[in-house]
Formats: structure tokens, sequence, C-alpha cells
């Protein structure tokens, strides 16, 4: 069988290999190879999109081959409808993103795409690895490349903002890594096997207490990530010092690492703990919707209102995911995707923007639309998207949010709705001041609208954002049965803790009896 | 009884090809005379369209038009489909003929005044119709918010048309009561009916039994405030604002097609999410009926204030729409057999009158009634129209607001609200108050005007009046058979 997810996985590390042997001042050839590398991939990565069976959780396109048997870490690649469908977003904006570096990336030019393809491949393949050797391996070559984007390729204040995500994100990493490695022995403790197979860990019986620190590390690795308030403060200055692309890749995948971190580990393997530790991730989530869309409404700066707009739409799918209905899951998981799609689209647009006048302040412009009405087509129904209007999208991922959380909280849900209102106005707030009125800055009146290039890699993002705003149904099919086997999981646990409530007094009566004798 | 279906893919090309006519509108811009002629053309098959499906709504079949349908292990009972009965055959009929009737006036109106942009103006136009027929023909409620929130954004385009400050301003007062009151309560009320209900597809008699009443009353005060296109106080202020759009917007959209998608909104989530029957045991009703009232009587003495033809005639609006909402919430056959002609009749009327303001510019570029002395002579055709809709506003016989009211009046003594019963009559009075003045002013004043702007407006602005003037009579004449499609409202 033609090992699919490897090839997946490795093209674009290939792609950067043959770019090596390309001369630096061949930069159109290395452009070109990076591209049609990023091509086939996506092409590939349909393979497993049309060959995957929707009707089982279990993983599939599995390879399997022993690695460091003294360890018992493996080769172990394998996806679920979950990972399937973060895999092709990277794929698909992999593509969207190298065709919008093309002037954008001046110096450097075949070390920035090598760095590109590098992270293409580990960000593949920590959606794909089933081994936690494996997935720690390609979890951690992810932050080089994404630390060498901002910090080479950065705007003025690279080096600090390179620094501060590499920090955060080292942090919540060193976490993990312990976590990991006390599972691993909590697993060999209790089976007499060493093993780093993710998937034996999913209902091994963690004992309460060790869960609740188990379940707290990894949080904290993947609420830096995604990030969840108060684990933020790092994004907005990655996104502005960062280029264009590595900011598509930040918002549209990196911070995605997050939110599937909580599906794929938190959620079964420590399902009690985050039973129990729900209401107040809740309320964390909650908070940073409303905070992250009162930071943005203050922004004068268009890159870091985008980026601080990803912390309350991301606080929308950690909300939905820890509500643990279907509803709130699978939107959640749409909404990942989507998510992935608009607000990638908006940093597309912002790089057009600072491509042509070298500035981000909302106050430079004004009155763009008469100059570039193209444009101001294209960023129109991206914004519409971001704000989840019906007929994009947003729309549907935002209903199913509200939906899961009504069925698991109406106190939440009906926070949470005034937050997607937040959303509405600094966007539309946003929109208006760049974008309507007069031109009044003398710099504006001669910019030049949408070039074919443009136009080119904003169109599948259109494409996409209107077709899933009302034919959802290929995303949602493929995720169903894996969300529902998480939904099974939990309930599970609930039911579990419902029936040692139910028992527990007689216990802890006898107990007290016991202390009272002693005395 | 069994409800007899069809499947037709009518109602689907109805709702489209208004927004295949955008496309075709963008592409001609550099030729005026072709752009229009994409609009009349897409408004006549569009209104051909709509009126193929007479002979089955008359044989009291429901035209269904299923688009997409979601996963049923995720959304069950969930999609995007659309669904034809009497009520939204009746709101799309209206709509759509209007919509020719609108396009020949918009054409004298734009062109005589020379407006810029015209090829956008004419796209939201036909987006926002689109819209309104999607309101009209959708089967639930997720399909009705997409289409509601569509108007929103294509009619924003419209509102701010002049790029003037003041237009600004209006617009982003209009985005935020519409898109505001829709992202904070409809939306979330939409979500919580499917949560407690498990569907949101329009049926005949309500979905919501065994639904909780106190959550079934508090999201219809969600409903009610979420769908501000209602202009319902406090949630109007949007619509005086508005009136900085170009008339024939106002005429069309202001008066007909937003604001009724607005009160058709609330009538099909009264009749058909859920039912009267559920709806009058909550004993709810009475109180959303008498916020109606306050918006009926309140709008109309701000009307009486408003020396702008536009603004008067946009508080009258307002107190009119609110009929609708009060003669829903009676709960009684003929008040919501009353309700849901005030949709027609108020659009005719309505129409006629603003399409008359939008003349007089045009004409002797009058905007203030106190500068309207004697205009009956210098523009008989127009201020005939007017005195036609004016008069039917009020409610005089046989014109269409007449056999409205009286409905509504029986309605509310069914209900046994006196109080109902005396504010539709108070109302009346107000209405008389504040039309009445504008013509004596116009027949019995000596016109002040210079003498070289003495004239009518353009033959075609005035063929679309004098249209919409002749069928307010023939509702008010033919009001029985419109109610007698509705059959029996459970």
């Amino acid at each position: 069988m033609f090992p699919i997810l490897s090839a997946v996985t490795f093209i674009p590390l290939i792609g950067a290999l043959i770019i090596l042997f390309v001369s630096a001042k061949n930069e159109n050839a290395i452009r070109i190879i990076t591209l049609l590398t990023a091509i086939v991939d996506f092409v590939v990565s349909i393979g497993l999109y049309t060959d995957f069976d929707s009707g089982t959780a279990k993983m599939q396109f599995v390879e399997r081959l022993p690695w460091i048997s003294r360890f018992g870490a493996e080769y172990y690649l394998g996806i679920d409808g979950i990972s399937l469908l973060m895999v092709l977003l990277t794929t698909f904006l992999s593509v969207v993103t190298y065709l919008s570096t093309w002037t954008a990336v001046e110096k450097n030019v075949k070390e920035f795409n090598i760095a590109m393809l590098v992270l293409q491949t580990a960000m593949i393949g920590v959606f794909c690895a089933l081994d936690f050797v494996l997935f720690y391996l390609f979890w951690e070559m992810m932050l080089i490349p994404m630390y060498l984007l901002i910090g080479v390729w950065g705007g003025k204040r690279k080096i600090y903002a390179a620094l501060k995500f590499f920090v955060y994100t080292m942090a919540g990493s060193v976490l993990m890594l312990f976590a990991i490695l006390v599972l691993y022995f909590e697993y060999h403790s209790k089976t007499g096997v060493y093993t780093f197979d993710i998937l034996k860990y999913h209902n091994m019986g963690l004992n309460p207490m060790l869960q609740f620190w188990m379940f707290l590390c990894f949080f904290i690795a993947f609420a830096i990530k995604v990030p969840v308030w108060p684990f933020h403060t790092w994004l907005p200055d990655a996104h502005v010092e960062a280029p264009t692309a590595g900011s598509v890749i930040l918002a549209g995948i990196l911070l995605k690492m997050g939110t599937y971190g909580f599906l794929r580990f938190s959620l079964p393997i420590f399902p009690d703990a985050a039973v129990s530790a729900s209401w107040w991730i809740s309320w964390i989530a909650i908070i940073g919707i409303i905070y992250g869309a009162l930071v943005a409404m203050v922004q004068s700066d268009i890159k870091k209102l985008v980026a601080y707009s990803s912390v309350s739409h991301l606080g929308f799918v950690v909300l939905g995911t820890f509500a643990f209905t279907m509803h709130g899951i699978a939107g959640g998981l749409l909404q990942m995707i989507n998510h992935g799609i608009s607000t990638g689209g908006l940093f597309l647009i912002v790089g057009m923007l600072y491509e042509r006048r070298h500035t981000r302040e909302i106050s430079e412009y004004g009155g763009i639309t008469s100059v570039m009405p193209k444009f101001a087509m294209v960023f129109v129904i991206v914004t519409l998207s971001s704000i989840g209007l019906p007929l994009t999208n947003g729309f549907i991922g935002e209903f199913m949010i509200l939906l899961g959380v009504f069925d698991a909280n109406r106190i939440y849900a009906a926070i949470a709705a005034i937050g997607i209102i937040l959303g509405a106005v600094y966007m539309l707030w946003m929109f208006r001041r760049v974008m309507f009125g007069e031109v009044t800055n003398e710099k504006n009146k001669t910019l030049k609208d949408l070039s074919l290039r443009e136009f080119i890699y904003m169109a599948p993002l259109l494409v996409a954002i209107f077709v899933l705003g009302v034919y959802p149904n290929p995303i949602l099919d493929k995720m169903e049965v894996s969300v529902k086997n998480l939904v099974v999981i939990i309930e599970k646990s609930k039911a579990e803790a419902r029936h040692e409530v139910a028992v527990a007094p007689q216990p802890l009566v006898a107990k007290i009896e016991v202390v009272g004798k002693r005395d | 009884m069994t409800m007899k279906t069809v499947v037709s893919i009518i109602p689907l090309l109805a709702v489209s090809v208004s927004l295949l006519a955008g496309l075709g509108i963008f592409l001609l811009r550099k030729y005026p005379n072709w752009r229009e002629g994409c609009s009349i053309l897409a408004a006549l098959v569009k209104f051909g369209l709509v009126m193929s499906l007479f002979p089955l709504i008359r044989d009291g079949y429901i035209i269904e038009c299923p688009i997409v349908t979601f996963p049923a292990g995720i959304l069950p009972n969930l999609g995007f489909a659309l669904r034809v009965d009497t009520l939204g055959f009746l709101f799309a009929v209206v709509a759509s003929f209007l919509w020719i009737l609108t396009t020949l006036y918009s054409i004298g109106y734009m062109r005589s005044l020379e407006e810029h942009a015209q090829t956008r103006y004419y796209v939201c136009f036909a987006l926002a119709l689109t819209g309104a027929l999607g309101v009209a023909f959708s089967a639930n409620l997720l399909t009705l918010f997409l289409f509601y929130e569509l108007i929103t954004v294509s009619t924003y385009l419209l509102v701010v048309h002049e790029e003037t400050k003041e237009a600004f301003s209006a617009g982003t007062k209009y985005l935020t009561y519409l898109m505001g009151t829709g992202k904070l309560f409809f939306l979330p009320a939409i979500v919580f009916t499917y949560g407690l209900a498990g569907t949101l597809q329009f049926k005949p008699g309500g979905v919501f039994l065994g639904v909780d009443p106190v959550w079934a009353g508090l999201l219809l005060v969600l409903f009610v405030a979420g769908v501000a296109k209602t202009g319902i106080m406090p949630f109007h202020n949007w619509l005086p604002s508005a009136m900085v759009a170009p008339t024939p917007v106002s005429a069309l959209l202001h008066a007909v097609a937003v604001v009724k998608a607005g009160v058709f909104t609330i009538v099909r989530i009264v009749v058909s999410i859920y039912g009267v029957g559920f709806l009058s045991n909550i004993g709810i009703g009475i109180y959303m009926a008498i916020a109606a009232s306050i918006t009926v009587v309140g709008a109309s003495v701000i009307a009486l204030r408003q020396d702008n033809l536009k603004m008067r005639l946009a508080y009258s609006t307002i107190s009119q729409l609110s009929y609708v909402i009060l003669g829903v919430m009676l709960l009684t056959p003929d008040g919501v057999k009353g309700s849901i002609l005030q949709i027609v009749a108020h659009a005719f009327g309505k129409i006629t009158l603003f399409f008359c303001a939008g003349a007089i510019y045009v004409g002797i570029h009058k905007k203030y009634i106190s500068e309207m002395a004697g205009i009956g002579k210098v523009m008989p055709w127009t201020m005939g129209a007017f005195t036609i809709g004016a008069l039917s506003m009020i409610g005089v016989p046989p014109l269409a607001g007449f056999s409205v009211k009286w409905r509504l009046l029986l309605g509310a003594m069914e209900a046994h609200q006196i109080l109902i019963v005396a504010v539709l009559l108070g109302s009346t009075l107000l209405n008389a108050a504040y039309f009445l003045p504008v013509l004596k002013k116009a027949y019995f004043e000596e016109y002040a005007g210079d003498s070289h702007h003495q004239h009518e407006a353009p033959l075609i602005m005035r063929v679309a009046l004098v249209s919409t003037a002749i069928i307010t009579v023939l509702v008010g004449l033919f009001s029985d058979s419109i109610v007698s499609l509705l059959g029996e409202i459970s």
C-alpha cells in the first residue's frame, strides 16, 4: 500500500531539500519549486479526503513501523475525521500562502522558502502522529522555522517578538514533555509495557489526582498555543512582527494546534479531569471572547486588531469544545477550519495594504474603496465571513457552537451571544475607517488595485467562504463519527462520576465514626 | 387535514433570478440602457415565476424546494430549504410586483437627478429583492435568517448611497440597529429555539408543543426585539434615519421589502413556530399587542410634528407596521388575517405615498410639507395618487386600509380587548390628523413656487405611482378573496 500519510507529511521536506541545491540567486525558481511542492502536497492530500471512510472513528491510513524499540517509540501515523480536516486545512492554506509571498519577501528568499516548507512538514506531522515521541518531535520542529520567520523576516521589534513566542511556547512544551513522561511510566507500572502509543493512553484509568495534574500540564501547553486568555500576550507581538506568510500560517494553522490538542489528548486521555475542569475553562474562554473583542476594538494597528480577534474567535472554539456536546465540539472543529480561512484571508488582505503603503495604522487609510474597488469587494467578503454573517462560512460554525453551549449551559450561551455582537462591532468599524469616506491621505490616491496574482490566491478562499457557508456537509460528514466518539467518552466519564456520587455518602459516614472512636 | 405538498424548483428560481440579475447589472455597467433593461427583465421574470405558483396555492398546495440538508447525525432536521404557502406567497407577490414598478420609477428618478453610482444602486436593489423573496419563501428559521441578513447588508449600501457624512451616520445607525439586534437577540433566539424544539421547520400549528412555556415566552420577547426590521419601539430609530437614501429606496425597501420582511418574520414565527393555539395558552400575546399599541400611537404622535414629508411617511410606516404585530398577537382568526392583509394593503398604500414624495421632489424640488401649498393643481396625477394612499392609511372605505382596520377591530373584539379597540380607533384619528393637513395644503392653498418650476414628474414615474394607487383601491375591493386564500389559521 502506498504510504500516503508519509507522502503528505514529507513532500514539503523533499521540496526543501531540492531547494537546498538551487542557487540562492535563482529566486523565481525557488518560488516555483516551493509552490509546486505545495500544490503536489495538496493534490495528494485530496486523495486522503476521497478515500477516507467517514463511517468509523478508527484511525485510517495507518502506517506503523518500529522505531526506537528500546523505549517503545514507533513511527506511527494515522488520521481520524478530526486530523483529516486539519491536514487538509494545512495543505490548502500553504498553497495560498506561498502564492502570497511572491513579492512580499525579498531578502533571503531561499532560506525563507526552506523554513516555510520545513514548517509545513512539521505541522502535518503533528496532526498525523500517533506516537508521543514522534508527535513531540514534530511539535518542537514547528518552533524553529516559526521562530526564524518572525526573527529574520519580521518587522521592527522582531527579535523581541520571536523570543517571546519561543519562550512562551517552549514553556508549554516542557510541561507537556513532563506530562508525557509521567504518562509513559504510569502506563508501564500498570501494564508492564513501555509504549508511546497515544491511543493506548486513552481510557487508561488514571487516578483522579494524577489525572488532574497531567490534564493541567497539557492544558497549559495547549492554552498557550491557542492562545487562551491569560496566556495570549505573545500572540499580538508575534503577529505584528511576523511577515504576512508567517501570520497566515500562525493564525490559520499553528493556533489550531492547541484546540486540536484538546480534542486529541485532553478529552480522551483525561475525561474525568476535563469534565471537572470544564466550568473554569468555560469561564476563561468567555473572558477571552469578551476581552479579545474589547481589546481588538481599541487597536490602531489593523494587524493587531486581527490578532486580538483571533483571541476572541478561538475563545468560542474552546467554549464549544468544553461544552462536551456534539454540537459544541463539531461546531468548534468547523470553526477551526473557518477561522483558518477567514482570518488567514484577513492577514493576506492586511499584507496587501502593507505591501502598498508600508503601514498598518488604520488612521493612515480611509476611502480606499474608491481607489481599489476590486480589493474592496474581496475585503468586504472576508470581513463578513469573519463576523459570521449568514451565507458565509463563519455563520454555521458560530450557530453550532452557540447551540452546543446552550445544550450544556444556558448562561454561558447567553454571554457568548454578546461576544458575537462585539465581533461584528470591531470588524465593521475597522472596515469603515479603512475603506469608506473621503481619501484624505495623498499617498492613498495612487494605490494600485488587486493584481491578477493577488486575486488568484484570494479566489480559493472566497470560494471556500461561500461554499462552506451554505454547504458545510463535506466537512461535517467527515468529522461526525470521530466527534461522536469523543462525546461518548465524555458521557461515560460523566455517568461514572454520577454513579460514584450516588454511592459516596456511606463510606464517608463510616470514616467519621472511625475518627470519633479514636478520640 | 393533511397538507398537499409538491416539490418544485420554481421557488429557488424566483429567489435567485435577482441574484443573477445583480451579476448581469454589474457586467452591463458601461451600458446604462442595457443595465436598466436587465433590471426590468429580471423583475418581470421574477414576478412571472412567483405568479406561476398561483394555481397550486389556490388549490391549497404547499410548494417545497429543499436546497441543502445538513448531516442528520450532527444537525438533524436542519438545512436550507424553501417552502411556499399562502402567507409567503402573498408577500412574494407584493414584493416582486412592486419591484417592477419601482424599477421603472427608479429609472425616472435616478436619471432625472443624475445620481452617481447607479450600477451599485441597481445591484444592491436586486440583492435586496433576493433577500425579500427568500424571507417569503423560507422553509425554516435558519434559511429565513440568512435572507434577513442579506437584506440588511445589501440595503446598507443603499442607505449610504449619497456617501455624505449624514448618509454614513445613518448607515451606521442602520447597521447597529438591524445587525445589532439580529445578532444579539434574533440569532440566539433561533439557536435556543432549535435547542428546545429540535427543529426550526415552519409547520402549521407550530413546533413548540411540549416546550416549557416560560422559555417560549422569553424567546418571544427575544424574537420581537431581535427582528428590528419591524420598526417596533424602542428599536425604530434606524427607519427615520434611513430616509437619507434615494426615494425609490425609501419607497420599496423602507416601506415594503425591508420592513415587511420584518413583520412577515414575526407573523411567520407566531403562526408557524409557536402556533396560534400554543401561544394563546401561554397568555403572553396580549402584552406583545400592548407593546405594539404603544408604537402605533407613539409613532403617530411623532409623525404629527414632522414637516419633512418623507419623515412624516417614515413615522407613519413605523406606526402602520405595528398594526401587523398587534393583529397577529391578538391570536384570533380575524386578528391574524387582518394582520396579514395589512402586509399587502400597507405595501401598496405606502409605496404610493413614497412614490409621490419622490415625484414632488423631482418635479418641483420640494421636501417640506409647509412648502407644498397648492401643488394639487401643479401635479394633479401625483397628488391624486397621494390622496388615495393617504385615505387608505386613514382607513376610509372602500380602500385597502379600511378592510384591514375592520378586521383588526373584529379581531380585538373577538379577543375581548377593549383597550386594543380604543387604540385602533384613536390611531385612526391620529392618521387623519397627520395626513389631512397635507391634502388641505395641496388642494386648498395657492401655489407659492416660481412659475417655471411647474411641471409633473416624468411620465415613467407617474405610471408607477398611479398604478400602485389603483391597486390600493383594488386590494380594498377584493380583500375577501385575498383573505380566503389563507384558509384556516390554527
